[in-house]
Parts: C-alpha cells; sequence; structure tokens
C-alpha cells in the first residue's frame, strides 16, 4: 500500500483510538497513538498475514506479538481495519463480555491475538519461542514484537535479549516505542535507558533507528529490517515516537498515557484527525 | 484381626530419572515434542532427549522467565514444549510469566519440575520450594500432576503429551521404591486405589504413597484397615474416589509433602466441606520453611514421614469415635 493510503489508515485508526477509550472513560490513548502510524504500515504493507483466515498457529504467515498490551486499542483497531473482526466490534472494547479485553486475551478467541500481553516484558520471549519453531517448522516467514520504552526496565527484556543474539534468532523483528514516557512521568526522571541503540548493539543485535511517524521511513525501515533477517543477528528497531501524536493536548507530556478524554475534549481531537474510512 | 500387606517392589529410583525416560520416549514418538532447559540438564536426566534431539533441544541458560516465554511461543506453530527447571524455579520464580503466557493464554507447554519438597534435601530451603501445588492448581486452565515412583513419573511424562493444554508435572530428587508396574495405564485425573481397607482413607501424592503404603503396613499389624489412595492428579481432581472410599471409611488423611495451606489436603477438604463432612488430618508441613539436612532426617524433622501417617490415622479414627473437639 502506498504511503498517502497508509496515513488515511492511521488517520482513522487514530480516530478509533480516542472515540473507543473515551466511551468506557478508560484505556491507553497516548502510546496508541503514538504506534498508529508504525502498526498501520506493519499491518497494511510490510507484513504477510492472512486476516479473512485467522488461525492460532500461523504457519506460513508473518506474526506480530505486541509486548506492551495496554496500547490494545490501536491494534485492535488496525486489526479491525485489517478485516481481522468486524470494525463496529470497535464500540464493545473494555465492556463486560467483549472480545476487546482491556489487555489483549486469547481467551476471549479474538481473531488475530495469539498471546495475552500486559504484564509488560514477555512479548520478547514469546516472539522468539514463535521465531524458533518457524525455523523448525521450515517456515521462512517472520516474527514481529513491539515494546514500550518503559518496559525495557523488565528484567526478562535483557534475558530475551542476550539469549536472542547468542542463538542467532535472525527471524525476529522487534521494535521498541521509544516516546520517552511512562506512567509515573518522563523516563529519564523514572529509570534512564541511557543509550538504547548501543546497550542493544552491545547485546548483538542488528540496531536500526527512525522515526515513528512518516510512513515513508516506516516502510524505508522495515523493508532494510526485512533484508537483514537470516544473517545472524536479531534486528531491533528503535522507534522514536511522541506519545499523543496527532492530538495536540496530548503530546508533550505523560498525562495521557492511562487516562481517557472527557465529551468535550474528544470533540477536540476528532477535530484534529481526519475521518478517512469512516468511523464506526 | 492382624494381617499383612504386600506390596511388590520393583527397585528404587529417582523419580526425575523417569521423567528423563518418559522424554526421550515420547520425544521418539512425538516430532513435535521439544525441551528445553535452564542449565540443569543433568539434574532434570535430560540429557538423553538432547543427544538424540539435539535439534529439538534448547539451552535456556539460567534465565527461567525467558524460558517459560519463549515455550509459550514455540507452542504457536505446533510444538509441544516440555520444560525443565527445579520446581522452585519452575514456579514461584516464574508465575506471572506462567499466569499470562501459558495458562491465561491456553498454551500447550509441558512444566516439569524436579527437585520438589524438603528431599532435595542438603540444598536447604531456598531451593525447596513446598507451595508449588498450590500455586499451580490455583491457576485455571493448568493440569497439576505429581507422580509416586519411578515408573509412574516415566509415564505421565509421555501421557501430557496427548493433552491438549498446560500442564505442570512435579517429581523429586532422591532414590526411592518403585512398585508401579511399567505397564500401567496411567490415566490423568484418575487416582489408584494402591490397598483397600475399610477403617480409614489415606490419600497421598509424590513420594508420600510410598510412605502411606508403610503406614498401612504398620497399621495392619494393629488391626486397623487402611485404604491407600495414590492421587497422582491434583487436578482435575478424582470426586469420586474420594467420596466412594469415604462413604465406606468415613474418615481420611491427607498425606503429601508440601505445605499443608494449599495442597492436595485442601483439595480433599473442599470437596468433602461440600459433599461429604467427614474428619480429616494432614500430613505435609505445617507453615515453616525447611532446612539443609538429608531427606529422610528433614521428612522425620518435618512430620511427614510413615509414623507421621500412623498417627494421623490413628488420631483420625479416635476423632470419629470421640466426635467433634
Amino acid at each position: 500500500m502506498e504511503s498517502n493510503e497508509i496515513a488515511k489508515v492511521a488517520s482513522q485508526v487514530r480516530r478509533d483510538i480516542v472515540r473507543m477509550v473515551a466511551a468506557v472513560s478508560s484505556g491507553h490513548p497516548g502510546g496508541s497513538l503514538g504506534c498508529a502510524d508504525f502498526l498501520s504500515t506493519l499491518y497494511f504493507d510490510t507484513m504477510n498475514h492472512n486476516p479473512t483466515d485467522f488461525k492460532m498457529d500461523g504457519r506460513g504467515e508473518d506474526l506480530f506479538f505486541l509486548s506492551n498490551g495496554h496500547i490494545s486499542p490501536v491494534w485492535y483497531s488496525v486489526l479491525a481495519r485489517s478485516n481481522y473482526f468486524p470494525v463496529p466490534e470497535l464500540a464493545t472494547f473494555r465492556k463486560l463480555g467483549t472480545r476487546l479485553q482491556g489487555h489483549p486475551s486469547t481467551d476471549h478467541h479474538l481473531p488475530g491475538i495469539r498471546m495475552a500481553s500486559g504484564s509488560l516484558g514477555q512479548g520478547l520471549s514469546v516472539g522468539i519461542g514463535a521465531a524458533a519453531t518457524k525455523k523448525l517448522n521450515g517456515d521462512d516467514s517472520l516474527v514481529y514484537t513491539l515494546h514500550g520504552d518503559g518496559e525495557m526496565q523488565e528484567g526478562q527484556i535483557w534475558e530475551a535479549a542476550l539469549y536472542a543474539s547468542a542463538k542467532k534468532v535472525d527471524n525476529l523483528i522487534a521494535t521498541i516505542d521509544y516516546n520517552g514516557r511512562q506512567i509515573d512521568g518522563d523516563l529519564e526522571d523514572i529509570i534512564s535507558l541511557g543509550n538504547l541503540t548501543q546497550k542493544w548493539q552491545a547485546f548483538g543485535w542488528e540496531v536500526l533507528e527512525m522515526g515513528g511517524h512518516n510512513i515513508d521511513k516506516i516502510r524505508a525501515t522495515l523493508a532494510k529490517a526485512k533484508s537483514l533477517t537470516g544473517k545472524g543477528k536479531p534486528i531491533m528497531i528503535v522507534m522514536a515516537t511522541e506519545m499523543g501524536q496527532g492530538v495536540d493536548y496530548m503530546m508533550g507530556t505523560h498525562k495521557w498515557h492511562g487516562a481517557a478524554p472527557n465529551d468535550e475534549q474528544l470533540a477536540s481531537a476528532l477535530g484534529q484527525l481526519e475521518e478517512t474510512l469512516g468511523d464506526y | 484381626m492382624t494381617e499383612t500387606i504386600e506390596i511388590e517392589v520393583l527397585g528404587k529410583k529417582d523419580t526425575r530419572s523417569g521423567f528423563g525416560e518418559g522424554l526421550l520416549e515420547i520425544g521418539k514418538r512425538n516430532k513435535d515434542v521439544v525441551a528445553l532447559c535452564a542449565d540443569l540438564t543433568g539434574s532434570l536426566k535430560m540429557n538423553a532427549f538432547e543427544d538424540e534431539f539435539p535439534e529439538r533441544f534448547f539451552q535456556i541458560g539460567i534465565a527461567e522467565a525467558n524460558m517459560m516465554g519463549i515455550a509459550a511461543g514455540m507452542t504457536i506453530g505446533g510444538k509441544i514444549p516440555y520444560t525443565g527447571t527445579f520446581a522452585n524455579f519452575s514456579t514461584s520464580r516464574v508465575y506471572d510469566q506462567i499466569r499470562q503466557s501459558i495458562a491465561y493464554s491456553q498454551k500447550n507447554v509441558k512444566i516439569c519440575a524436579s527437585h520438589a519438597g524438603l528431599t532435595l534435601g542438603e540444598d536447604g530451603a531456598t531451593h525447596q520450594v513446598l507451595e508449588d501445588i498450590g500455586m499451580m492448581k490455583m491457576l485455571p486452565n493448568m493440569t497439576v500432576i505429581v507422580p509416586c515412583d519411578f515408573n509412574q513419573t516415566k509415564q505421565a511424562t509421555i501421557a501430557i503429551a496427548d493433552l491438549e493444554g498446560p500442564v505442570y508435572l512435579r517429581f523429586g530428587r532422591p532414590s526411592v521404591p518403585i512398585f508401579v508396574k511399567p505397564d500401567a495405564d496411567f490415566q490423568i485425573g484418575k487416582a489408584d486405589t494402591i490397598i483397600e481397607g475399610t477403617d480409614v482413607t489415606i490419600i497421598a501424592c509424590g513420594h508420600l504413597v510410598w510412605k502411606s503404603i508403610e503406614a498401612a503396613q504398620e497399621l495392619a499389624k494393629k488391626g486397623i484397615s487402611a485404604e491407600v489412595i495414590n492421587m497422582h492428579t491434583i487436578k482435575p481432581f478424582d470426586n469420586k474416589a474420594v467420596l466412594d472410599s469415604v462413604a465406606k471409611t468415613r474418615c481420611v488423611v491427607s498425606a503429601e509433602e508440601h505445605m499443608i495451606n494449599g495442597g492436595l489436603g485442601d483439595s480433599i477438604a473442599q470437596l468433602l466441606s461440600r459433599s461429604n463432612p467427614v474428619p480429616q488430618e494432614y500430613v505435609g508441613v505445617n507453615d515453616t520453611f525447611g532446612e539443609s539436612g538429608t531427606p529422610d532426617e528433614l521428612m522425620k524433622k518435618y512430620g511427614i514421614d510413615t509414623a507421621n501417617v500412623v498417627a494421623a490415622a490413628e488420631k483420625v479414627i479416635e476423632r470419629l469415635v470421640t466426635g467433634p473437639t
């Protein structure tokens, strides 16, 4: 898909995100908005996947795992807009009996989801496991994961980092949403990650850097990442983003990490986001 | 009435070796079986599998959380991962990883845990997990199996490959008598009645099954007829086996190498309190950590030896006579 078409998807995804969280006065809009461009590109351009015939075992198709499960709104919107499930179902987000749980769940059988996430730090290990099985099965499709930057504070991430390079897990492309903010404040003030790129390089990963809001550059970086697979190294993309991207009052602060807009704020947000594919 | 109870002993071996043999066997039968280990291959007796199937063996290093996550991910695409490490590192260290990525996500991972309980011995309380059965049985979707000897551990290791879903398989370090026949039909969720009796029901799992057999032999000499049930599957629980037995004996002793809190005894009490309240006594570790020592010394000191099962049986029968205290 061309970049301008992906941009239209991302704009609609942003509308979906703010409407979903506003409807239930809960959820995590900030990080979701920040990853809308990346996930729209991944699902509409990069990945080889099969939305209309979802199978848990994912043989022969690229897999994606959302490790920072709290940004479920962006994932649900992208999945729905990719035809994994009906778009109107987005209206059930976080409501009793929904398949769109607050954090992603396989227990409720939402097509597109292969692993529960929410408790942070687990998705990289899961991605490594799925990648190992693909190799055993002679399946040359790829595994993608997305992580929060705050999630880098979890120890399991670094267990997985060590393992993936030592065991040459080279069919895995991980991405970190480096927006510099977490729930209690700015990441630098909570626990600095220091030089994140150098850390992953020191762990033996191939590291790419990109801005997370320029779709041409996201496409190019993901294409480069794919070209680097199969060469003995796992691949990490350090993606610079702005939490709340697209909604002016949500940007430049950590305060919309886990807070929903009220009616007035929602109207303001929607006024800034073009309706491109039709609201649900 | 005095009688002798004969149970044929086929030898003596550690249950972890039963796991190692079972893993090799199921590896030969099912090419989707893969094994993961966190730097305890020798202790878990996984060497034979590693030698036979090096491409299906994954040395994770000392990183148990990562191991559980990798195992969960490997199920996507059809593999059946068996993870191997000590019981403490298989449960309490990685409870959240198991909870989210395996149990809640309904992944077909077999968590195989050795060196459970006090009989790990000299390493002491840091390694002697006595809470694992409770932790694991509380997780929805989790099957919990505690086999009693070498043969049964081997049989269970093979059987769990055919059960779709997460399993916790708990076994141990010391060499213990083998009394389950090598060709016995192991059925997950179906208890084995080893000795039939009429005066008291003793329900045990793991190493305490043999201790309970010894206790029944002691009790027989005193004219007490004890029924001994090997409750190798803690979850799903064989309600019928318990209810049928206590309908006959009207009292029960639970025996396990585990905390009294949260273990096999609790499962029995939950069932009986709802269906048929009868007096129950508990043989287990009573809210304390262990310490260094030999397995025999520790079982004696912490009250999970043959003599404790005998005493509990006599006490529960006495309660049946005297009524509530």
